[in-house]
């Protein structure tokens, strides 16, 4: 029988366990999101469509074979950074030029970086020897600093921070010395004050009010402490669905999007985070394990960098909401309303999948 | 190339596997500890500092807000509403909720005033109350919005964080000037009367009571709040009311004034400043209490501005000043009747006592003369004829055998000179000059002329209407002298009746023999019906029979020798007319006191408003005790 499709096109290959690990976080955020909007349908249902759309975005690139993707991924950087640097240009948003307008869709290029970079440092890795070489390491850097800088530049640190982690964290894994990931962990440290120089005012005052934010309760602290309230509040086994007051009475800022987890907190308590953390460190754990079991180098640093950068969404974001991190815009994976973040991150789930069922079947 | 140690040339697939395996196993348990420690941060939150977050949670949540008690209702002594609460809507503001500190509470101001009419004097006032509130809450900005105001308002509410309009009742006055002088108003709460009232109780309250019954009575009227804690939303919406302690409203009060006589006096006064004070001389209720020019209460109410408020202080005949109960009159001739009973109860004189009047009267041993008003004199008089044709020759003897002591103290158990004790603030005291007095305030012996034009009236001499009206009631009712009462009744909210409220009998006047009284009556009753009497005007088409006395007050001496004529004299050096009356002479139910500033003599000005008067209490009490 004569195939119009591709022939890497067949059977679903998908990870059931990846799988209902996910759905289960989606379908818990949709709950979380119902309260959290105030009960409002619409919204919940909004966000399931964009879900259902990640999914199905998802099941079409767990279709397509590793060495494919490798392929597309000099592409799509590219494709990445051109679009970062129209966004400069002409990008359209409130105060921040993250925005490119499409007409009929509004695309966010510094979302597709999160992915095309730990693809593009993969790919570039993948025929290299490995521990990478100085150059190697000092190719890899240009590679993610580029996209890194340009995204700071909207600006938008909580992505520039996303990207240059999923950068650093295949090179990690690609085995760069130790010394050499030690020194330039010294370094970051050594500029802090250099980067407290060329940061933004907005993104200076995060910084103050992180470190301080009864000095000013009503003003950026406000965030913070009616965040903590919600946490704190939710005790052990929280409020109870759609009965957290900090919540409904609208006390949480941005409380369907970047502080979801403060909902979560006061209305499901230590136990419903400690539950969330556990399914999220088991999509890690997966990730990892798939990573493990990859047929190459390129897909098997891929799939451990996804996993790794799963992990500094939910570190940031747990830490901001509980106050012990800054204000930086991460979204807590999955659950927070909206869709670029949630559509990216399947995209990257579908990727995982694909190596999955690529994976070698011997030892 | 620099190579460092570990560094292959050629790629080893099982050797990457392994280094990757490491690497993903050490990242693993890199990422579970810090999944922990961040988990070790919720239990921190969560668990240890539960108690402290939960708190703030409740506190964020529920707001107390207090419960404002609707103001008692004023009604007059025969049920008519003279002072009432009116649904209306007052602009507040939390200052703490305005973005952008003070210029931006100050563009705030600036935006809302093209939405609602505000002035200088209202952002004033605003700044001065903010001074009095406590952070975080409401100052009102404008009180009594039209619904002008409320629309446009409603409509850009969306515009003004931290601005909201708010129903409340307003204090009203229907019959506005007419009753200003007893009732006086409210206005907007500030510092000074915040400290003298109980802080907890007015919480919500934005008015209290300025002057007048609504000062005095301020405790009754206000009543107690009650609160509501109430669940509210971060904008402080309330989305729900968790617990409501009810506010007990205020004490409705009947006032024993009575509007319709009240009106009557007012007419009776025409244009010239004046007062006139009626007490039921049975109870000591406070029939009508006129002080003329008024003001209209009701500008008060909202809070003046500065401009309506120097109107008002610069209008003709000073409307702000209380001329029933702070309106010092040298009493001239309506003090004569006192002075004839001192006479008669310390044996002075008797009823049959007679003293020649030729015109002149001099002390022995000066050559100036003290006049009769009639240049001739009025021959032989006794008492009652002297009070009948208010013959000073007559008086100005009896004081000199008084002598100033024995007249002070015995003008004293009237009131004279000290305050009544009526129920309502800024009463003035008057002046009954005495020996002591004269030495204490102005360091100089007492004269023997100064007892003379004492038993006229005159000289030191200071009387308030009130204290006059009161006098005659003690004097016609057997020598009991109240303390004037205003209120009549008051109705407790929950209760069905009024509880009557009666004036305390302060003093009972020592009567050594009732006929000296009666006989003081009799030349009272004279006046008005004798075939001399100085007001015989009053009687005529009376349904009662009725007993006075005119008097004069002096502006402007006349040179000595000279009789003047009150018409060709300036309008403000005028004499003051002064009158007092009882009615009915058998059994009296109104004492009255009349002051007409300017008026000329007694008997043309004063007296006929007094004749109005007791025709408007009379009639209609006369009506009332022939229905069964």
């Amino acid at each position: 029988m004569k195939r119009w499709l591709p022939a890497w096109v067949g059977a679903p290959r998908l990870d059931p366990v990846l799988l209902i690990l996910l759905l289960l976080i989606a379908g818990f955020g949709l709950t979380a999101l119902y309260s959290a909007s105030g009960q409002d349908m619409a919204m919940v249902t909004r966000q399931a469509m964009r879900l259902g759309f990640g999914l199905v975005l998802m099941l079409i690139i767990s279709q397509v074979p590793p060495r494919v993707l490798r392929a597309w991924t000099p592409w799509l950087y590219g494709l990445g950074v051109a679009m970062l640097l129209a966004t400069l240009v002409l990008g359209v948003g409130r105060s921040t030029q993250r925005w490119l307008d499409f007409g009929v869709l509004r695309f966010q290029p510094s979302e597709l970086m999160k992915l095309a970079v730990p693809m593009m440092v993969a790919w570039y890795l993948h025929s290299r020897v490995l521990p990478p070489s100085v150059k190697s390491t000092a190719v890899t850097f240009a590679i993610l600093l580029i996209p890194t800088l340009l995204i700071y530049r909207q600006p938008d640190l909580g992505t520039a921070l996303l990207v240059a982690a999923s950068g650093v964290f295949t090179l990690y894994l690609a085995g760069l010395h130790w010394r050499v990931l030690f020194g330039f962990a010294g370094l970051a440290t050594a500029a802090a004050p250099v980067l407290w120089l060329v940061m933004k005012e907005y993104q200076r005052n995060r910084v103050r009010t992180f470190l301080n934010p009864e000095a000013d309760p009503l003003g950026h602290g406000w965030n913070i402490i009616q965040s903590k309230i919600a946490v704190g509040s939710g005790g052990v086994t929280g409020k109870g669905w759609m009965n957290g007051t900090q919540s409904n009475l609208e006390f949480i800022p941005e409380r369907h999007t970047d502080f979801i987890l403060a909902v979560i907190s006061e209305e499901f308590g230590l136990i419903g985070v400690s539950l969330l953390m556990l399914a999220y460190l088991m999509v890690i754990a997966r990730g990892l394990y798939i990573a493990s079991i990859a047929r190459d180098t390129g897909s098997r640093l891929l799939a451990g960098a996804l996993s790794l950068t799963l992990f500094v969404y939910v570190l940031v974001n747990g830490g901001m909401v509980s106050g012990v991190l800054p204000v930086v815009g991460v979204p807590l994976p999955l659950i927070s309303y909206g869709g670029t973040s949630a559509v990216t991150l399947l995209a990257g789930f579908g990727m995982m999948m694909s190596i999955y069922g690529h994976r070698k079947f011997l030892r | 190339m620099i190579s460092y140690k570990g560094h292959r040339a050629i790629k080893d697939e099982r050797d990457e596997q392994r280094l990757f395996e490491n690497r993903a196993w050490i990242g693993f348990v890199v990422i579970a500890l810090c999944i922990l420690a961040l988990l070790g941060r919720y239990v921190w939150l969560q668990v240890f500092a539960y108690d402290s977050f939960s708190t703030r949670s409740e506190n964020n949540r529920v707001a107390v807000t207090p419960v404002v008690p609707n103001r008692g209702i004023i009604y007059d002594r025969r049920g008519r509403v003279i002072a009432e609460n009116r649904p209306a809507y007052r602009l507040e503001i939390v200052p703490e909720k305005v973005p952008g500190k003070q210029q931006g509470l100050e563009a705030l101001l600036d935006e809302l005033s093209t939405l609602i009419v505000l002035d200088e004097d209202d952002r004033a006032a605003f700044h001065q109350s903010r001074r009095d509130y406590r952070v975080f809450d409401s100052v009102p900005l404008k009180f009594n919005l039209s619904e002008q105001e409320v629309a446009r308002f409603a409509v850009n509410r969306h515009r003004f964080h931290g601005v909201d309009v708010v129903p409340y009742l307003s204090r009203h006055y229907p019959y506005g000037e007419l009753l200003t002088h007893v009732l006086g108003y409210t206005g907007r709460l500030d510092a000074d009367d915040i400290s003298s009232v109980d802080e907890g109780n007015y919480r919500g309250t934005r008015t209290i009571g300025k002057i007048g019954i609504e000062k005095f009575q301020e405790k009754e009227l206000h009543g107690t709040s009650g609160y509501e804690r109430v669940e509210t939303n971060v904008r402080g919406r309330v989305l729900k009311v968790l617990e409501r302690q009810d506010a007990v409203p205020g004490t409705d009060l009947v006032l024993s004034i009575d509007v319709a006589v009240q009106q009557v006096a007012w007419d009776a006064l025409g244009d010239r400043p004046g007062s006139v004070v009626a007490i039921d001389p049975v109870d000591g209720s406070v029939i009508a209490l006129v002080s003329k020019p008024a003001y209209d209460p009701n500008a008060f109410v909202g809070g003046i501005s500065q401009q309506a408020y120097s109107e008002i202080l610069s209008a003709p005949g000073r409307p702000l000043f209380n001329r029933a109960l702070n309106g010092g009159y040298e009493p001239g001739s309506t003090l004569k009747p006192f002075v004839g009973l001192a006479g008669l109860e310390l044996g002075v004189v008797t009823p049959e006592t007679r003293v020649f009047s030729n015109g002149k009267f001099y002390i022995e041993g000066y050559d100036r003369p003290y006049r009769d008003w009639k240049d001739m004199g009025h021959g032989w008089v006794n008492i009652r004829s002297a009070l009948e044709q208010s013959v000073n020759t007559y008086f100005y003897q009896l004081s000199m055998d008084l002598g100033i002591d024995r007249m002070h103290d015995y003008l004293a158990q009237f009131g004279f000179g000290s305050a009544t004790g009526i129920d309502v603030p800024g009463e003035g005291k008057g002046l009954l000059p005495s020996r002591e007095w004269k030495r204490a305030a102005l360091n100089e012996p007492w004269y023997p002329g100064e007892t003379v034009i004492a038993g006229i009236g005159q000289g030191f001499n200071v009387v308030t209407p009130l204290q006059l009206a009161n006098a005659v009631a003690a004097l016609v009712n057997g020598g009991n002298l109240f303390s004037p009462r205003l209120l009549y009744a008051s109705k407790q909210a929950g209760v069905e009746r009024a509880k009557r409220i009666r004036a305390p009998s302060e003093l009972q006047i020592p009567i050594r023999d009732p006929q000296n009284w009666q006989t003081i009556l009799d030349g009272m009753d004279l006046v008005v019906n004798g075939l001399r009497g100085t007001a015989r005007k009053v009687a005529v088409d009376a349904h009662f029979r009725t007993g006075g006395k005119t008097g004069t007050a002096q502006v402007y001496q006349l040179a000595a020798g000279k009789k003047g004529n009150q018409e060709e004299v300036a309008e403000h050096l005028r004499d003051h007319a002064l009158f007092i009356a009882f009615a009915p002479v058998e059994a009296p139910r109104i004492a009255i006191a009349v002051v007409v500033e300017h008026g000329g003599g007694g008997s043309t000005a004063a007296a006929p408003v007094a004749r109005a008067t007791l025709d408007a209490w009379l009639d209609q009490e006369l009506e009332r005790e022939l229905q069964p």
